[in-house]
């Protein structure tokens, strides 16, 4: 029997961690300090009796602090449940609250520097969050005991009520807080048996910022107000890398309102007493770009390079080469046996995040403050401390909630916050700017999900199963802006493809990447690699399946045995058994199937799919999942909706292209998005696990393009060869 | 250059310019930050408010064309409606930012329909952009507030306070 991996050994996003914390902590080890220290020179650090992520009000209210921001994904929830639990809180009077930056408390444990992404924020914090909770029931068991001078053993905690049945006292958190508050946290407080579990995997672990979200109240970076607060926007270049040769400001600072207009060096800034004004500003002026340095490729031009490329023609681009990632057996051996090509093309993909990027930045001497949706706030204070001349710990951060990000608002080069620290700056004297970027500035930014395609040949045994496996991928890294220089393959641009358990299925594998460089910001964009290597390795699955003449899911089956996948069986069986597999799909509609892991997650989806005026139609999604243990099924649920959604979304429509570097797509109404009536219904099966819990934020995302590509070859005999699915 | 505009039940004198959109001076002058900024050109839906009773994007809408018209915004639904009930037993909202526009179009429907076909829902709904793909809930919700009330009627309530 094969050994069923943690989480955390077969996490695609390890190395993105390390890299990231890395990066960071680089300068801070060369010093002899410990990175966290080094990183929070500067901050403020005032935390109550209970830690750093516990407060107890005089009321008794317990309220979680989350070093994670919210921006959709409800690991709002799902942190606040793992405390509850633990120190058996009242869960329907817990109350979450936003961390500042600091990232020597409040680090991501797979990162080393305070961030949420890599769908981390639950399975880093599992045992952190456990210690607390236990920590502070301790105390208060403790407090109970020598008040009412018993055993400790004998004290129980239930909905913030301490008891001790034999004397028949009991008293609430508030009550006991006083000396509660003076008692030492035990150093390794005792963690309960999962098995007596009350609150994490019930329904009863549900949001905590529904109302807020439902009556307007919610707060996000666009709706903050401050005491003169000027709102900017900027005159952007229309291609990366050009740079402004020259300006004329004189109408613009004609419009009512405007205030000031500075150049900064991503462009030009009009600052002014209110949005409007600031948008007006922006049109009246007239900029001149430098566009020596500008990058002009198209995005034809660049996948036609890359199929060439990958069919070993043409010639590679300076200081290029192909970059080996998974290698086994003796490639060079000619292998006997049906010979199966294929190629995909993947365009640039942009986050189109609902709330397009923006942040409020305040400058003094020596001093700032950011307000907004910060999703890795130790990079933005080491970007924003590189600009302003201080101690990155000193750089103050409030985290609100964001309209969503993606992966859009963790970059290394923190892009948009920036941008605002510079205008910020140049204003002076802390006085709040706000930068409003419109959608059009939000999509022609860049920081796309790369352009990428993939070449395969795969030799097939006299069964039809693969017995060696030749694999070509072109994109850009997504590592370019780091810090520190990166070697070697980016292995975010490839999970998925690697590590798959088809390829380890294979006697002979011979993969290999090329990562040209180009002046297109790329990033990762949720599930990352996955977005393209789950849409080749499962339709290619299908192809080989029908190939054969064999089922898919029989086909899959034999495969995952062979390679002891065994949570890849799990969670195809389920969905399988789940969307009826062994009969026949309802009338009309075709069905395909896709497994996936991300992120240490496994997803398996059945889409139930037709052709409607010559356009796939989703139906229903039947989903399962294993995620290690459940903490919220409601939002696991929740996060496999919407990440179909979102993958579903880019399947059919997304696409971004450039013409002579120019960005073509500028609103929803070029860069078309998923719409209700588009939407799926999804079923979600959660497979059970005891194992410690991994992310379900991106895991669902990448699975559906694939599950849907599969249904139509089913359906009508046709691969997919590229997305989206609607051309043009 | 003041005018008035009728905002949740109360005229409210503004300064902005007229061909100001109707969302900038609700947000920044007004300082009702519940209707939101996503794409500018009425293609998301994040901005809907109701004139008359009818869901418009106020992105797009200059302040000019509102003089008499009854603006009725996310904030005069006071947060217990029986659609934001709805919104939040089923726990709808993800990233929350489109949601304010959704409940408003959603409104909009229930007072037409108060008891909508899935046809209904397409029509009145694909206005509304929500990318973290909350469209099931939604329309779970829309279905069970339509069961909850006959109608979803805003409730007037006093707007936030007007800025200098």
């Amino acid at each position: 029997m094969n050994k069923i991996l943690s989480p955390r050994e077969t996490q695609g996003a390890t190395r993105r961690d390390l890299v990231v914390g890395a990066t960071l902590v680089g300068g801070a080890l060369l010093v002899g300090c410990s990175p966290g220290d080094l990183l929070s020179v500067g901050a403020k650090e005032d935390f109550g009796a209970f830690g750093p992520f516990i407060k107890i009000g005089a009321d008794g209210a317990v309220t979680v602090i989350s070093k994670h921001i919210e921006f959709g994904q409800g690991n709002h929830a799902g942190l606040a449940a793992i405390v509850a639990e633990e120190l058996d809180a009242d869960w329907t009077k817990v109350k979450v609250e936003q961390a500042p930056a600091i990232a020597k408390v409040y680090a991501n444990t797979g990162m080393g520097v305070q961030g949420t992404g890599g769908s981390s924020a639950i399975s880093n914090s599992w045992t952190q969050l456990r210690q607390a909770g236990a920590g502070a029931k301790a105390m208060f068991v403790e407090a109970a005991a020598n008040k009412w001078n018993a055993p400790a053993g004998e004290i129980t905690v239930k909905d913030s009520v301490v008891s001790h049945a034999k004397s028949g006292k009991s008293a609430t958190f508030a009550e006991l807080l006083p000396e509660a508050g003076k008692i030492a946290p035990p150093k390794a407080p005792v963690l309960k048996d999962p098995k007596t579990f009350t609150l994490i995997g019930t329904d009863r672990v549900r949001r905590k910022d529904s109302q807020a979200k439902s009556d307007g109240t919610a707060r996000f970076t666009q709706d903050v107000q401050l005491p003169d607060m000027l709102v900017a926007m900027v005159a952007h270049a229309p291609r990366y890398g050009a740079k402004v040769a020259s300006f004329d400001a004189t109408e613009a600072k004609k419009v009512a309102g405007v205030v000031e207009v500075y150049q900064i060096p991503t462009g030009v800034a009009v600052v002014a007493q209110n949005t409007w004004a600031a948008r007006k500003g922006r049109e009246a002026l007239k900029v001149s770009w430098d566009e020596s340095g500008a990058e002009k490729a198209s995005s034809d031009t660049l996948a036609a390079n890359y199929r060439q490329w990958a069919a070993g023609k043409g010639t590679l681009p300076e200081k290029t080469e192909w970059q080996a990632f998974e290698t086994k057996g003796d490639a060079a051996k000619k292998v006997q046996g049906t010979i199966f090509e294929t190629t995909y093309d993947f365009p640039f993909l942009a986050h189109a995040a609902m709330e397009p990027m923006n942040c409020v930045a305040q400058v003094g001497t020596g001093k700032a403050k950011l307000t907004f949706g910060s999703q890795i706030p130790t990079v933005d204070q080491l970007n924003t401390a590189k600009i302003v001349g201080m101690l990155p710990g000193a750089v103050e951060i409030e985290t609100l909630f964001a309209g969503g990000s993606f992966g859009r608002r963790a970059n290394f080069q923190s892009d948009y916050v920036a941008e605002c620290v510079e205008i910020a700056k140049k204003v002076g004297k802390m006085r709040p700017v706000k930068l409003v970027w419109t959608r059009e500035d939000d999509m022609a930014a860049g920081y796309f999900r790369p352009l990428t395609h993939h070449a395969l040949k795969i030799t097939l045994d006299k069964d039809g199963y693969p017995v060696s496996w030749r694999h070509r991928v072109v994109t850009q890294t997504l590592m370019k802006g780091s810090p520190i220089p990166t070697k070697g393959v980016d292995e975010t641009t490839v999970e998925g493809t690697k590590g798959s358990p088809y390829l380890k299925a294979t006697p002979v594998v011979d993969a290999q990447v090329l990562m040209p460089d180009v002046n297109i910001p790329v990033l990762w964009w949720r599930s990352v690699g996955a977005t393209h290597t789950a849409f080749v390795m499962e339709h290619t699955i299908d192809q080989l399946a029908r190939k054969a003449g064999k089922d898919p899911v029989a086909y899959r089956r034999t495969l995952y045995e062979k390679a002891g996948a065994t949570r890849h069986l799990a969670v195809l069986n389920l969905a399988a058994e789940k969307a009826g597999w062994d009969k026949p799909a309802p009338a009309g509609w075709s069905r395909g199937i896709a497994v996936h892991e991300s992120f240490g997650t496994l997803v398996a989806q059945v889409a139930e799919v037709k052709l409607v005026d010559g356009q796939p139609k989703v139906g229903r999604v039947i989903t399962a999942v294993e995620c290690g243990t459940p903490i919220s099924p409601d939002q696991i649920a929740a996060q496999m909706e919407g990440g179909i959604c979102y993958g579903l979304s880019a399947a059919l429509y997304g696409k971004i292209s450039l013409k002579d570097g120019v960005v073509e797509q500028t609103n929803f109404d070029t860069y078309r998005v998923l719409r209700n009536s588009e939407a799926p219904t999804v079923e979600t099966h959660i497979f059970p696990s005891g194992n410690a819990p991994s992310g379900t934020g991106e895991p669902g995302t990448p699975v559906i393009a694939p599950a849907v590509a599969n249904a139509l070859l089913a359906l009508n005999g046709q691969a997919t060869g590229s997305l989206p699915f609607m051309k043009a | 250059m003041a005018m008035t505009l009728d905002v949740n039940g109360k005229p409210l004198a503004v300064k902005a310019a007229p061909d100001t959109p109707l969302l900038w001076v609700l947000r920044d002058e007004l300082g009702l930050t519940g209707s939101k900024f996503g794409c500018g050109v009425a293609q998301c839906g994040a901005c809907t408010v109701l004139a008359d009773g009818q869901p418009i994007r106020a992105c797009v809408m200059p302040i000019e064309g509102l003089a008499g018209v009854k603006i009725t915004t996310i904030e005069s639904l006071g947060g217990n409606s029986p659609l934001q009930q709805a919104w939040v037993k089923h726990d709808v909202p993800q990233c929350g930012y489109c949601q304010s526009g959704q409940i408003m179009s959603a409104t909009a429907l229930l007072a037409a329909k108060p008891n909508p076909t899935d046809a209904d829902i397409d029509a009145a709904m694909d206005g509304n952009i929500c990318r973290c793909g909350t469209y099931q809930r939604i329309r779970a919700a829309i279905k069970d507030a339509a069961g909850m009330a006959p109608a979803a009627t805003p409730v007037a309530a006093p707007a936030a306070p007007a800025k200098s």
